[in-house]
């Protein structure tokens, strides 16, 4: 296991060129700026690596993960819940997390997409998706396969009603739906 | 040789994809990076009479807010904003004036070290309006829809009706059967996944590389070079991935022009991304009220087809599409009119959404045909085989190749249509009402001319490049297929370089025409390097294809072969080699034959069961079998998906998909994916696809393309499944349980 430090995740640390600073400045007049909330401090496990952050408490989990640890394999869909291409796996479990401040989840281990492949090797599910074509412009994929490693583990879908009732969180505008199911269905079948 | 041509192949970018690695617009980070929020407006119609940003830019953190009254200058005449696929009218310009055209137009840009601040600061922009009266429900504009202008050229003639055809109202009056029936479908929007995003890096030279959400990276070079007073070297675009679009990709939107302006205005890389609700004035299916008149003779031919329609555009533009013309085109019938007016609304311009025209024409049309079979009691299998048309009549030319016969007979046979009880409210499961129905499609099987690269290496290994997009349609795949064939290379040999404006040139990805011309562009450029690797082995002392002629030999498993004699053979390293060459690389156009002399078009016969509670009226499309007529398939496993999704998008637009607008304020209301329905898992179940074999000779490749034809038809289909099931005929989409009313 890897330790990165990673304080203020670099962006809080840059300056404003000065021509600009004097713009806005000057446009703002002699009012005092507003300041942004303080950062508090999470500690978080990320496919294996441990980070100590330094955060804006208004961080999502999904934006922290692609927009400061360039971990972009998590996808964003809506923002609001409403899609399941941010699914990612917190503890075990899948979670939305365009839904989750990363303060709320300090200490906890999460699993991307980025984390599944283990030495190369795909994932059953990944290989699946490429076996039954169970994609087309990829975007929800990530949320479907984490989501998916999800669902077998809660040992709840025994059918593929089950299946295609338990993923109907996980939109995908491309219509692969069939074949996310049958991709599934296959992995089920040998765990 | 076809090892791979017609083969289930997996994609080629299935491993990127399924692993996260394949990075989409908003994912290429770059240090100093700084992030763009979008205010929009909060009325329909008027002026921005004072923008207030000062409690925005006191945010620490904020590094600017741009607007109408303080960005650099942008170009002022419509021409420069005019993109490769902009309609007649005057095209929006974002941040241009304090003019307000449509709610959720954007009116300013928070610029911040990060997106938090953005947001944040965003939501303190205040702005007072001058508010003018808008109109935004279609139904209101319908007595002041005004007819299409005469086409001002090739493209707008394209898209106007036909021409009149016999005498069509006194074939309707004198038809022994009649069928009138209007038909409404609203607005629809495509909401792709991905969120329309752009990051620009700006490299200290003042140079742009954009990575921007599109499916023609050249079409928004050439706009922003034009928008921006930019040098054509000085701006590369970007799309290696496109998280899908379905046509909401093919015009350069607004979110690139707000992000290349923070960019030149800061001196730095911006990256603007869109929340899901600022999607929805990006641009969407326009409305349409159709009234289809039919007239048929008592042995179920048709005699007369009327289609009226009117269509939704903005104030300033005019978007219309080929909306009529498919009624005349796809039933003989002697006589033919058609009529099609626009209504303008105080909305941003719609834009092609997946078969424009034909899914909203063919709703109507198929439904009509239903109504007419049962008007005739006749099986609406027959009365479509009665009617079938071997000439496109608009213009009285054979088709190329039209295999719909046979998608009705293979598609009636997969499905068990035989087995239907023509009675509605027959037929049973359990406490489920289950209805049969079936439809027709139709789409274009158009060509564009397009430049491919291929360089290839005396290891057998060859880079292929073209500006076009994958958009989730398969194209890295069914290109790496092609060229391995042509090159007579293993698929592993070939990489594939596209969604770059600095590649040679492509048409934007749209209209299903790329399949066929990329793969025609690549098999024109492999002839060019297969007669180059000819002119080495020439060359070799004793070389055994020295007075061969360049249309005799051909290229397979890493050789110049005979086509005569296979034991004549040189190996591309061989001939490289001994030429010293390492790299041979060559740039050909395919210029499509203009073939006029035939029409040329895919179709689809589409059959789908429901199951209706008859308790709470809910339905279920438990069954479709789609058989597609549409030339040579070259990735049955990728093509099957381009189908499949087609029907999914049919069942969504049968029975969930509706952009619901509050017309008191001219805003739409169901701007998110939770409140605008689209499918999900569990709303699909049995789909099963069928090509059937239509050999054609348009292009050396045979191929037509895909990325419509399955959507077309499937809407009808299902609402003729659900008269059919409930004996209630739902002529307005979406099919919702409220209008079955049991
Ligand atoms: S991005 Fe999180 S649910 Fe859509
Ligand atoms: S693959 Fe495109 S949204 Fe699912």
């Amino acid at each position: 296991m890897t330790e990165v430090e990673n304080p203020g995740s670099g962006r809080d640390a840059e300056k404003l060129p000065r021509a600009v600073q004097t713009t806005v400045r000057e446009r703002v007049g002699a009012q005092s700026p507003m300041t942004t909330p303080e950062a508090v401090s999470v500690r978080l496990t990320v496919n294996g690596t441990r980070h100590s952050l330094l955060l804006d408490p208004r961080t999502t989990l999904l934006d922290l993960l692609r927009e400061h640890l360039d971990l972009t394999g998590t996808k964003k869909g809506c923002d609001q819940g409403q899609c399941g291409a941010c699914t990612m796996l917190i503890d075990g479990r899948r979670v939305n997390s365009c839904l989750t401040f990363a303060v709320m989840y300090d200490g906890a281990r999460i699993t991307t997409i980025e984390g599944l492949a283990a030495d190369g090797a795909l994932h059953p599910l990944q290989q699946a998706f490429i076996d039954h074509d169970a994609f087309q412009c990829g975007y929800c994929t990530p949320g479907q396969i984490c989501s998916a490693v999800g669902l077998i583990a809660e040992r709840r879908a025994t059918s593929a009603d089950d299946i295609r009732e338990l993923m109907s969180g996980n939109i995908c505008r491309c219509g692969a739906y069939t074949n996310i199911v049958a991709a599934i269905q296959q992995v089920m079948g040998r765990s | 040789m076809a090892h791979y041509i017609g083969t289930p192949t997996s994609r080629v970018d299935g491993f990127a994809k399924v692993t996260g690695a394949a990075k989409y617009a908003a994912e290429f980070n770059v240090p100093g990076l700084v992030y763009g929020s979008v205010v929009t407006s909060t009325i329909a119609k008027g002026r921005i009479a004072r923008i207030d940003l000062s409690a925005a830019l006191r945010v620490e953190g904020v590094l600017d807010v741009l607007t109408h009254e303080n960005r650099p200058t942008m170009a002022d005449n419509d021409q420069a904003y005019k993109d490769d696929v902009a309609p007649a009218g005057s095209p929006f310009r974002p941040l241009y004036d304090g003019r307000i055209m449509f709610s959720g137009q954007p009116i300013a840009l928070v610029v911040a070290q990060t997106s938090e601040i953005a947001r944040f600061a965003a939501s303190l922009v205040r702005v007072d309006y001058e508010t003018d009266t808008h109109i935004t429900d279609v139904h209101c504009q319908r007595e002041a829809a005004i007819p299409l202008k005469p086409p001002g050229d090739p493209i707008e003639a394209m898209f106007t009706p036909p021409k009149t055809r016999g005498r069509p109202e006194q074939a309707l009056a004198a038809a022994a059967v009649r069928h009138a029936g209007e038909y409404y479908v609203p607005i629809e929007h495509h909401n792709p996944m991905e969120l329309f995003a752009s990051t620009v890096i700006y490299d200290g030279d003042g140079k742009l590389t954009v990575y921007d959400k599109t499916q023609g990276v050249q079409n928004v070079q050439h706009y922003l070079c034009r928008v921006f007073g930019m040098k054509p070297e000085d701006v590369r675009v970007m799309s290696p991935f496109v998280g899908g679009a379905f046509g909401s990709g093919l015009r350069p939107q607004f979110q690139v022009v707000l992000a290349v302006l923070a960019a030149r205005a800061l001196r730095r890389s911006v990256r603007v991304v869109l929340t899901r609700p600022q999607m929805y004035v990006l641009g969407y299916r326009p409305a349409m009220i159709q009234l289809i008149e039919l007239g048929a003779n008592a042995d179920g031919t048709l005699d007369a087809i009327m289609h009226d329609a009117i269509t939704v555009t903005s104030r300033y533009e005019d978007f219309f599409r080929q909306e009529t013309g498919w009624s005349g085109l796809l039933y003989k019938c002697a006589n033919a009119g058609y009529k099609h007016k626009l209504a303008r609304l105080d909305l941003a311009t719609p834009c092609d959404m997946r078969a424009p025209s034909a899914t909203t024409a063919l709703f109507a049309l198929e439904s009509a045909m239903d109504e007419l079979a049962v008007a005739l009691n006749l099986d609406p299998l027959e009365l479509r085989l009665r009617c079938y048309s071997e000439r496109d009549q608009h213009n009285d030319l054979p088709f190329s190749s039209k295999a719909l016969r046979e998608c009705y007979r293979q598609g009636a046979t997969a499905f068990g249509w035989d087995k239907r009880n023509p009675e509605a409210r027959s037929m049973r499961d359990a406490g489920d009402l289950v209805g049969w129905g079936m439809a027709t499609g139709v789409w274009e099987a158009l060509q564009m001319p397009i430049t491919v690269r291929i360089a290839l290496s005396a290891n057998g290994h060859a880079e292929v490049a073209c500006a076009t997009s994958d958009i989730g349609t398969g194209s890295y795949t069914i290109m790496a297929q092609v060229a391995a064939d042509m090159l007579g290379l293993p698929l592993e040999n070939i990489s594939i370089n596209l969604g770059d404006s600095s590649l040679p040139q492509s048409p934007v990805e749209g209209g299903s025409w790329i399949a066929a011309s990329v793969s025609n562009g690549i098999a024109t450029t492999a002839d060019a390097i297969r007669d180059e690797l000819l002119r080495l082995a020439k060359q070799m002392p004793g070389s055994p294809l020295a007075n061969i002629a360049s249309g005799e030999v051909t290229l397979a498993d890493g050789k110049l072969i005979s086509k005569g004699d296979a034991s004549r053979s040189v190996s591309i390293t061989d001939a490289m080699r001994h030429a010293a060459v390492d790299r041979i690389e060559q740039e050909k156009t395919y210029n499509p034959s203009n073939d006029v002399t035939r029409a040329h078009n895919t179709h689809s016969a589409i059959f789908a069961e429901v199951k209706v509670d008859e308790q709470i009226g809910v339905i279920r499309v438990t069954r479709v079998v789609s058989a597609i007529a549409a030339g040579r398939i070259l990735n049955t496993k990728t093509a099957s998906s381009q189908i499949l999704g087609g029907v999914v998008w049919g069942i969504g637009m049968a029975l969930h998909e509706e952009t619901l607008i509050d017309h008191k304020v001219g805003r739409i209301m169901n701007a998110n994916i939770a409140e605008y329905h689209v499918p999900v898992n569990a709303d699909i179940h049995d789909i099963k696809v069928i090509f059937v074999d239509e050999p054609d000779d348009s292009n050396p490749l045979g191929i037509k393309g895909l990325g419509e034809i399955g959507i077309v038809g499937v809407a009808a289909a299902i609402a003729n499944a659900v008269y059919h099931a409930t004996g209630k005929r739902v002529r307005d989409l979406p099919i919702t349980l409220d209008k079955l009313r049991l």
